[in-house]
C-alpha cells in the first residue's frame, strides 16, 4: 500500500509535466490538425532559457519561468510562420514532414549551440522532503512545486479557452476556419496565439523537467515529447481535458511500472497501453467521434 | 453602397463569374437568382473575400475591397450566412452569437485575467446584445444548447443572428429558406423585413424559390453561366424571355 501511494505521488508530478506538454500538442492539433513534432524541442529551448536565467542572470525560478515562456513562444511562433504557414494549403503530410524536419534541425542546432554535455540544472528551491502520515510517504518540495505550477497553468488555459474573446475565437477557428474568418476573426493571429500558448506550456514543462531530472541536454525534448504525444492521443487528440487525463495517466503508469517491476519496462508498457486503448477506442479516452463535416 | 465592376473569377480555364456588374443602394433588398451552378455562391465568396477576383473592382462604401482578407471585409461591414449551414456546432447557441461580435470587442487578455472593469462591462454588454438578437429570432430559450442540437429551421435562424452580431451594413443571405417548409419560409421572410428596418440593413439574398424572391425583393439580378443576364423588378424579370430560357430551356419559350 505504501509503495502504491508513493508511486502514485511520483506519477502525479511526472504526469503533470507530461500533461503540460501534451496540451501543446493537442491545442496545435485542434486548430490546424498538425502534430507539431518540434514541440519537444520547444521544451528543450525552454529548459535552456530557464537554465541561463537562473545560472547566468541570477533570476529566481518564477522570473525564469516567465522568461522561458516568452522566448519559447517567440520560437514557436517563428516556426509556425516560417515553416508551417506557407504550407497551410498543401497536404497534411507535407506539414507533418516539415515538423519532423524542424524537430531534427532544432535538436542538432541545440547540440551545436549548447554542446553535447549534460548540464546540471540549478536547484532553484531547496529540496525539502515532507513526511506525511507519520513518515510513511515522502513528498519533496520539488514535487509540490512541479504539481502546483502545472495545475496553475492548466487552470489558466481552461480560463483562456473558455472565457476570453481569443479563446472563443480559437474554438471557432478549430471548428471552421473559413466561417470564423467570415465572422471577422483574423485566423492567422489566432493560430499564432495557439502556438504562443502551446509553446509557453512547453517551456514551463521544460524548466520543470530540468528540476525533476536535475540535468538538461539538447536531446532532452525527444522522449518526453514522444510520451506526451502518446498522452495526447491516449486522451483523445484535440481535446483539452483529454491531454490532461492522458498525461496524468501516463505518469502514473510509468511510476507504477518502475516501482513494482522495472524501469526498463516503463516505456514499452506505455506504448502497449496506447495500442490497447486505440484498439478499444480509436478516438482516445475522451475523444469525440469525428463525423464527417459536410 | 456596393458596386461590382467588371468582376471575373477564373478557376483554371473556367470562368465561374464573367464581367459581373451589380450595384446595391443603401436600404435595398436585392435578390440574386439563377439556375444551379450559375455562380451565385461564387459571387458571395468574391464579395466576402473568400476568393479574390481575377479581374475587376468590388467597391463597398466607396472603397475597393477586392482581394482583402475575409475578416477585414467582415469588420468593414459585410456579413453573410451560408447555403449549407456552417455554425460552430460544438459551441453553445449564445457562444455562436458571441463569436460574431469578435471584431467589435476590445479588452486585453490582462483585463480578462484579472476580471478588470472593461472585461466585465464588455462581457455583460455582449451577453445582453446576444440575448436581444436571440429574442428577435425567438431563440432565447435555446441559449445554452449546442448549436448542433437545434432543429434545422432554428439553425438557419441562428446563422442569421450570428451574422447580425458582426454589425453588418450589408447582409448577404445565401438561400436562407433552403429546406424550410412554406410556413417557416413565410415567417422567415417577415423576419427579414423586420431586421432590415430595425437594423437599417441593406440585404442581398440568394434564393432558389422564385415565388419567394418575387414576393420580397425590390430588385433582382439573374445570373446564368457566371453572367448577369437580366436585371429589374420582379415583374420585369418574370416576363423576361432570357430568364425563362435560362430556367426552362429554349423550347419553353416557343411552346
Amino acid at each position: 500500500m505504501e509503495t502504491l501511494i508513493a508511486q502514485i505521488l511520483n506519477g502525479l508530478s511526472l504526469g503533470s509535466i507530461y500533461a503540460l506538454i501534451a496540451l501543446g500538442y493537442t491545442m496545435v492539433y485542434g486548430i490546424i490538425q498538425l502534430i507539431n513534432f518540434a514541440h519537444g524541442e520547444i521544451l528543450m529551448i525552454g529548459a535552456y532559457v530557464g537554465y541561463f536565467s537562473v545560472a547566468v542572470l541570477g533570476l529566481n525560478i518564477y522570473m525564469a519561468l516567465l522568461l522561458s515562456m516568452f522566448v519559447s513562444s517567440l520560437v514557436g511562433v517563428l516556426i509556425e510562420r516560417i515553416a508551417y504557414k506557407p504550407l497551410r494549403k498543401s497536404g497534411r503530410l507535407s506539414v507533418l514532414i516539415t515538423a519532423i524536419g524542424m524537430s531534427l534541425l532544432l535538436q542538432n542546432g541545440g547540440l551545436i549551440v549548447f554542446g553535447t554535455d549534460f548540464v546540471p540544472f540549478p536547484q532553484v528551491i531547496e529540496r525539502i522532503p515532507y513526511r506525511l502520515f507519520g513518515g510513511r510517504f515522502v513528498v519533496t518540495s520539488h514535487q509540490i512545486l512541479i504539481f502546483a505550477v502545472s495545475i496553475l497553468m492548466m487552470l489558466l488555459l481552461q480560463y483562456i479557452v473558455g472565457y476570453t474573446k481569443i479563446g472563443m475565437a480559437m474554438r471557432a477557428v478549430s471548428y471552421d476556419k473559413e466561417a470564423a474568418s467570415l465572422m471577422g476573426i483574423n485566423v492567422d493571429n489566432v493560430i499564432s496565439f495557439t502556438f504562443v500558448i502551446g509553446s509557453s506550456l512547453g517551456a514551463v514543462a521544460g524548466v520543470l523537467l530540468g528540476l525533476y531530472y536535475q540535468t538538461i541536454h539538447p536531446l532532452m525534448g525527444f522522449m518526453p515529447g514522444l510520451k506526451a504525444f502518446v498522452a495526447a492521443v491516449l486522451g483523445g487528440i484535440g481535446v483539452i481535458p483529454g491531454a490532461m487525463l492522458g498525461g496524468f495517466l501516463l505518469g502514473i503508469i510509468e511510476a507504477l511500472v518502475s516501482g513494482y517491476w522495472s524501469t526498463t519496462y516503463k516505456d514499452p508498457v506505455v506504448f502497449v497501453v496506447l495500442i490497447v486503448i486505440l484498439i478499444v477506442k480509436p478516438t482516445g479516452l475522451l475523444g469525440k467521434n469525428t463525423s464527417e463535416k459536410v | 453602397m456596393f458596386k461590382a465592376k467588371k468582376v471575373s473569377k477564373m478557376f483554371g480555364g473556367l470562368a465561374a463569374i464573367k464581367d459581373l456588374h451589380l450595384h446595391i443602394e443603401p436600404g435595398e433588398l436585392v435578390g440574386l437568382i439563377g439556375p444551379n451552378g450559375a455562380g451565385k455562391t461564387t459571387a458571395f465568396n468574391l464579395m466576402t473575400g473568400v476568393y479574390s477576383p481575377t479581374e475587376g473592382e468590388l467597391c463597398f462604401v466607396g472603397e475597393n475591397v477586392a482581394g482583402l482578407k475575409p475578416y477585414i471585409i467582415t469588420n468593414k461591414g459585410i456579413a453573410r450566412t451560408f447555403q449549407n449551414i456552417r455554425l460552430f456546432k460544438s459551441m453553445s447557441v449564445i457562444d455562436n452569437v458571441k463569436v460574431g461580435f469578435h471584431g467589435h470587442i476590445q479588452y486585453s487578455l490582462f483585463s480578462a485575467f484579472f476580471h478588470g472593469k472593461t472585461y466585465r462591462t464588455v462581457e455583460t454588454e455582449m451577453e445582453n446584445r446576444a440575448m436581444h438578437l436571440l429574442q428577435i429570432f425567438n431563440l432565447q430559450d435555446k441559449r445554452d444548447e449546442l448549436a448542433s442540437n437545434l432543429p434545422y429551421g432554428e439553425q438557419r435562424r441562428l446563422e442569421i443572428v450570428r451574422a447580425l452580431a458582426a454589425k453588418p451594413k450589408l447582409l448577404l443571405l445565401d438561400e436562407p429558406a433552403a429546406g424550410m417548409n412554406p410556413q417557416e419560409t413565410k415567417q422567415l421572410m417577415a423576419l427579414i423585413h423586420k431586421i432590415r428596418q430595425d437594423f437599417q440593413l441593406t440585404i442581398l439574398l440568394i434564393e432558389h424559390d422564385m415565388s419567394l424572391v418575387m414576393g420580397i425583393c425590390e430588385r433582382l439580378y439573374v445570373l446564368d453561366y457566371g453572367r448577369i443576364i437580366a436585371e429589374g423588378t420582379p415583374e420585369e424579370i418574370k416576363n423576361n424571355p432570357k430568364v425563362i430560357e435560362a430556367y426552362l430551356g429554349e423550347e419553353a419559350l416557343h411552346a
